[in-house]
């Protein structure tokens, strides 16, 4: 693979060596996640949530399959074929749907984390950038899959969601209402409709885990980043995927597997809207419709778009959501900064954990009630997010002098472990000089 | 050139929402949104504790089933209960033959084909059946309650926030419209045909007050049937329509916490083994190295063991 000293592989058993010769599979196998790919060897616990949002992907790919065995897609019987026939009647339906529900919730908040940790340590510049972008595919897939999923059970926040969702389309000029009618096969979301959602619905995580092998093969190209941000020098940096990093993810899986298992079966219904407890019903609006917490965001920015400036409001709105997610593809180039990490950013930084905030803000606002002083801090919260990527990174990455980067990767790690192994005293004082020097 | 086009871009959005937001605080100031009623006047669900509640919560099987038979003898006048069978009361302490007589004592009947015509007909339920409906459709529903529909109560607990204590409070909180909303808000007086419920969303409820009398409901068990105590009974009976499988949910959680647990302990030391001899500075080779068998050679010399 990527660097000189990847050790290839060498089949132990005949049976092996005969497929080996072959069909190559357990090579690339064992190039992708055993011992011939070298890792750097200082990666923290961030660089977990990829294998982990992998592990996500395969959860809902599994319990989704069962579940789609049961499953009726019709307007009259969703609602009974999935809180009749799987809650009560399947075997162990109750928990294959909690499972699969919770499971849509965990692998957005895994992606997330992975998302942010990619924007801290510059996880998207060069050479990386196709894995970045590719990741950002994976993403908008997933937002579309984990949204017509919503819909299937048919309850009224399904039902209404569809409709706000599909609207999006009206708010296009001259072609909007057309191609709205087109997409739903109708005029509102109807059978035509939610037999198409489940159509793609089934179909989507195929196409989201075949992006995650290009995702991944893009990645091991120039292999791993890590928390300095510097380049792999030598072999003393890097250690053999398996079984450090199998290890290491192995037991945090099982951690975060812990958690997910917590609020499968002691919280199911936390994270979800009750009014999807109530069948659809096309004559009665809900007094509140919100997505799931995953889109809030995307969802306040859409809403915070309130006034007609040249086009209407509503277009605004949609062209801006879209937007918010799309500039993410430009962040290579919008961002010239040559230091990746933001360990070694004192501007960036800031303004990093400002966009956290912003973010958690615009989740907030989203699932608020529409007030007029929530809707106003969403729109400034929207501003700083379209000011932060489009304006104030590519100032910073102008302007921002970085911290001295270490020489290499196992010089950082040898620095921290003699921190560690001074006195406490004697430590502070190093720190302390090390800023100094730094300002 | 990506930056050029990104900085106008991100300037226009800024703008557009700098617009957006003046004339929204504008007509904030200017005409500030009138309060409502509901705003101040409604109440949170009452903290009253259910067996059900909590990660270790169970059902009483006994308080169950008088919750059915307020279920039974009260809320069915009205309330459908589509989602459940009544071979799902086995679930809450019924056996085959007391659900038999359940199922085929129950006042609606069951649709079905008369065998010979062919035409619509009704039988005597069976267990297998779900409890068939006080009302054949929405509009007979209707009709009969002054236009407002009765929503199906199997999942009304999952359905409202609060769940069983939302239920609990809505039975409960039946009152008189206080005088101070009619001071502060002379138009939202209950229109007739309504009831005033603090817990309800916007304060005034299609259903009459359902339970009004203590001994409405004639208990088997010699519970004292209380108001609250009907209450209670029919709120915890809904949690259970709602979530049947929450008993066996919380246990086979706990078995799956704790393996997990311990898998994590045990995966936790194997990953501190592996990672041992990266922290201790080694290089990554197994024992058998040269160097690595150089090294306890001469630690054994060191310390004085043969061999």
């Amino acid at each position: 693979m990527s660097f000189s000293w990847a050790k290839p592989y060498e089949p132990k058993h005949p049976v092996m060596r005969w497929l080996d010769e072959r069909l190559p599979l357990p090579r690339v196998i064992y190039g992708a996640i055993g011992g011939g790919y070298p890792v750097p060897r200082n990666l923290n616990y961030w660089w977990n949530f990829g294998v982990l949002a992998g592990i996500f992907l395969t959860i809902q790919i599994l319990t989704g399959i069962v579940l789609a065995m049961h499953y009726t897609a019709s307007t009259t019987d969703a609602f009974n074929s999935v809180n009749q026939l799987i809650m009560r009647d399947v075997n162990a339906g109750w928990l294959l749907r909690y499972a699969h529900m919770n499971g849509a919730s965990f692998f957005f908040l895994v992606v997330y984390i992975h998302m942010f940790r990619g924007l801290y340590y510059g996880s998207y510049k060069a050479p990386r950038e196709l894995v970045w972008m590719l990741g950002l595919v994976i993403y908008l897939l997933m937002m579309a899959t984990a949204f017509m999923g919503y819909v299937l059970p048919w309850g009224q926040m399904s039902y209404w969601g569809a409709q706000v969702i599909t609207n999006f389309f009206s708010a296009i000029p001259v072609v909007g209402d057309p191609l709205r009618v087109w997409v739903l096969g109708g005029y509102a979301p109807d059978q035509a409709a939610l037999t198409r959602f489940f159509s793609l619905h089934y179909l989507l995580p195929f196409v989201i885990a075949g992006v995650v092998i290009l995702h991944i093969w893009s990645l091991h190209i120039p292999g791993s980043g890590n928390p300095t941000g510097v380049d792999v020098k030598d072999e003393r940096d890097t250690l053999p995927f398996h079984p450090f990093y199998t290890a290491k993810d192995g037991w945090f899986a099982a951690a975060f597997l812990l958690f997910y298992a917590i609020v499968t079966y002691f919280l199911p219904n936390y994270l979800g809207n009750p009014d999807n407890y109530i069948p659809a019903n096309n004559l009665a609006t809900p007094a509140e419709i919100v997505p799931e917490w995953y889109l809030l965001p995307f969802y306040a920015i859409l809403r915070s778009f309130t006034a007609d400036f040249i086009l209407p409001a509503k277009l605004w709105g949609v062209v801006a959501m879209f937007s918010s997610i799309l500039l993410l593809f430009f962040l290579p180039w919008l961002d010239k900064s040559a230091v990746r990490s933001g360990a070694y950013r004192p501007v960036f930084k800031r303004f990093f954990w400002l966009l956290v905030v912003d973010v958690i803000v615009l989740g907030w606002v989203g699932g608020s009630p529409v007030k007029p002083l929530t809707v106003a801090v969403g729109q400034v919260a929207a501003a700083y997010y379209f000011l932060h990527f489009l304006v104030i990174l590519p100032l910073i990455s102008r302007f921002e002098t970085p911290l001295p980067l270490p020489s290499s990767i196992t010089e950082s790690v040898l620095d921290h472990r003699e921190a560690e192994s001074l006195p406490p005293s004697a430590a502070r004082r190093r720190t302390k000089a090390a800023t100094a020097a730094a300002e | 050139m990506v930056r050029v086009v990104g900085f106008i871009v991100g300037l226009v959005f800024a703008g557009v929402l700098l617009i957006a937001f003046i004339g929204n605080l504008a007509s904030y100031f200017s005409s500030p949104p009138a309060p409502l009623a509901a705003d101040e006047f409604h109440l949170p669900p009452k903290d009253v504790h259910f067996t059900s509640d909590g990660p270790f919560g169970k059902f009483d099987n006994r308080q169950l089933q008088r919750g059915f038979q307020v279920f039974s003898e009260v809320c069915s006048a009205c309330h459908s209960l589509k989602l459940v069978s009544f071979r799902d009361l086995k679930g809450i302490g019924y056996d085959d033959a007391e659900i038999k007589k359940i199922a085929s004592d129950w006042k609606v009947q069951a649709p079905s084909i008369n065998p010979d015509t062919g035409e619509p007909a009704t039988r005597k339920p069976l267990p297998s059946d779900t409890i068939p409906p006080p009302f054949p459709n929405e509009v007979a529903a209707r009709a009969a309650n002054n236009n407002a529909l009765p929503p199906d109560l199997s999942l009304i607990t999952k359905a409202r926030v609060g769940g069983p204590h939302y239920v609990y409070s809505i039975l409960t909180g039946f009152q008189n419209q206080p005088a101070a909303l009619l001071k502060k808000f002379p138009d939202a007086k209950t229109p007739p045909n309504l009831h005033y419920n603090p817990y309800f969303a916007n304060l005034n409820i299609a259903m009459p007050p359902p339970l009004t009398t203590d001994g409405q409901v004639e208990y088997k068990d010699g519970t004292k049937p209380t108001v609250d105590q009907m209450a209670r009974d029919v709120a915890a009976f809904l949690v259970w329509t709602a979530q049947p499988d929450l008993e066996r949910r919380h246990a086979a959680g706990l078995a799956v916490v704790i393996f997990l647990l311990i898998g994590t302990i045990l995966a936790y030391f194997a990953k501190q083994q592996i990672w041992h001899e990266v922290h201790g500075g080694v290089r990554i080779t197994g024992p058998l190295e040269p160097e690595n068998q150089a090294k306890t050679r001469r630690a054994k010399a060191k310390a004085g063991v043969a061999g």
